[in-house]
């Protein structure tokens, strides 16, 4: 996406008259924007599939397909719904303004278009559209791709849904000691590499990493987005990360740097997926009795010495693909009943 | 009628903010786009065509106000508002005014160009 920060931007201008066509154009192209015109909504629209622009100028009354179906088909369009459009006719009537703004369009003037007035208007345009680019980039960056779609396409709301899904906890042993025996700058480091190298395993089996703090992350594998075998996937996830954390260890063993280990715990089943916090501030997570079984399963590898510790209902799913060792009824504290606990041995090929 | 065929103050401000140079060529896209759009008022008035009838009667509206040609905006804008079947009714009589005061605007665009 181009900068339009400093006023350059480039605009289709969209009207069937020739004369409207061409002022509109120049009056653009003296406000150094670029321009590129279309005769009808219909060429507009293959031309807005085909090239990137900041901005449309959408005349109403035009042959083949008019403005009204062009603001209906980009609102149906999720790449080009967030383009700006300004509405430029001498359609009369408030009705017409009205239908536009309802359709989508962010501006309605008429013509002949009084061309201070048209800079002020496009500069607000290009202006709200940045700020809405940077929402998306920051999104973008602070949520995975699979929170950014469904963001995207079912818009925010606060409020879950349920969905079959497994939940995986994950953290790094004895980390404190470590962080403290080190300068802090080296903790991130340290921190940043094990993150990268954790999102990495995560997103290749369908996870979506939903929370990090300090050394411990959550994942969600089966949502927002569903996924059909999300028990072995978790699974696979999981051994793939305790890899990478050993080739990650002996890497900083070799260069004179405690090494590391992870323990992981999963669970499977059904849980509340969606946006929790306040409309202002939230975050995508999932909540119910599943999510508290992983996360104590995760604590429970340290005191059972193994790495990847799974609860009954992920290890039914496995069936025999994967080597599982019984640990037996463990009870857990906020757990009525004893829960029956697996280890999974991670030297075992994927 | 009183008015001028261009309202002075719309061309000037138009020349203004465009350049004349470009205003020039503007008028005489305006000058060979015209004479279709009045062709397309009478063969979709010929055709029973509404649709064509007020795009056609919008746009010389338009461009009419543009170039501040304020009795032809006005007598096309009828034609928009009412369309076709009061057109019909009416006969070629209001198209034949709307003619004729194009021939004026279009004398006095062609002055105002070489101007």
């Amino acid at each position: 996406m181009r900068d339009v920060r400093h006023g350059a931007a480039r605009l289709l201008v969209v009207d069937d008259n020739k004369v409207n066509r061409l002022l509109l154009a120049r009056n653009l192209e003296l406000q150094g924007h670029s321009v590129a015109l279309a005769e009808n909504g219909r060429v507009a629209l293959e031309m807005l599939r085909r090239e990137s622009f900041d901005l449309l100028l959408l005349d109403i009354e035009m042959p083949e397909m008019d403005g009204f179906q062009v603001l209906e088909q980009l609102a149906k369009d999720l790449h080009l719904r967030d383009l700006p459009v300004i509405v430029t006719s001498s359609l009369e009537g408030i009705d017409n303004v009205v239908r536009c703004i309802e359709l989508g369009a962010e501006d309605y003037l008429t013509k002949p278009v009084n061309p201070v007035l048209l800079k002020a208007r496009i500069g607000a345009s290009l202006e709200k559209k940045r700020l809405r680019d940077q929402q998306k980039e920051l999104v973008r960056r602070f949520a995975t791709p699979e929170v950014a779609q469904d963001l995207q396409e079912s818009g925010f709301a606060l409020g879950g849904k349920r969905v079959r899904a497994s939940v995986l906890f994950s953290d790094i042993r004895d980390f404190t000691p470590l962080a403290e025996s080190q300068p802090p700058e080296e903790t991130i480091d340290l921190l940043n590499t094990y993150y990268t190298l954790m999102f990495d395993a995560i997103s290749t089996h369908g996870g979506v990493v939903t929370h990090i703090a300090g050394d411990g992350l959550m994942a969600i594998f089966g949502a927002p987005l569903p996924l059909p075998d999300h028990c072995a996937s978790a699974v696979r996830a999981a051994l793939e990360m305790i890899e990478l954390v050993e080739m990650f260890s002996r890497e900083r063993a070799a260069a004179g740097k405690p090494q590391i280990r992870i323990g992981i715990g999963i669970a499977s089943g059904e849980m509340v997926a969606g946006y929790a916090g306040t409309n202002e501030r939230a975050t995508y997570t999932c909540i119910g009795d599943t999510v508290n079984l992983a996360a104590r399963l995760e604590a429970h590898t340290k005191v059972a010495r193994r790495a990847i510790l799974i609860d009954g209902t992920t290890r039914t799913a496995l069936g025999e693909r994967v080597m599982v060792e019984p640990l037996g009824p463990v009870p857990f504290k906020g757990k009525a009943a004893a829960v029956d606990v697996f280890a999974i041995d991670p030297s075992q090929k994927r | 009628m009183t008015q001028p065929t261009i309202d002075s103050a719309t061309f000037d401000e138009l020349k203004e903010t465009a350049g004349a140079e470009f205003v020039n060529e503007l008028v005489d896209t305006f000058l060979a786009e015209a004479p279709l759009m009045l062709a397309d008022l009478r063969s979709a008035l010929a055709a029973g065509d509404a649709d064509r009838f007020r795009r056609a009667a919008h746009s010389l509206k338009s461009n009419s106000h543009t170039f501040g040609a304020l009795a032809l905006g006005a007598l096309a804008r009828e034609l928009e508002l009412t369309g076709l079947d009061h057109a019909l009714k009416a006969g070629t009589q209001r198209l034949d005014a709307l003619a004729l005061e194009y021939s004026r605007v279009a004398a006095a665009l062609t002055e105002l160009r070489h101007a």
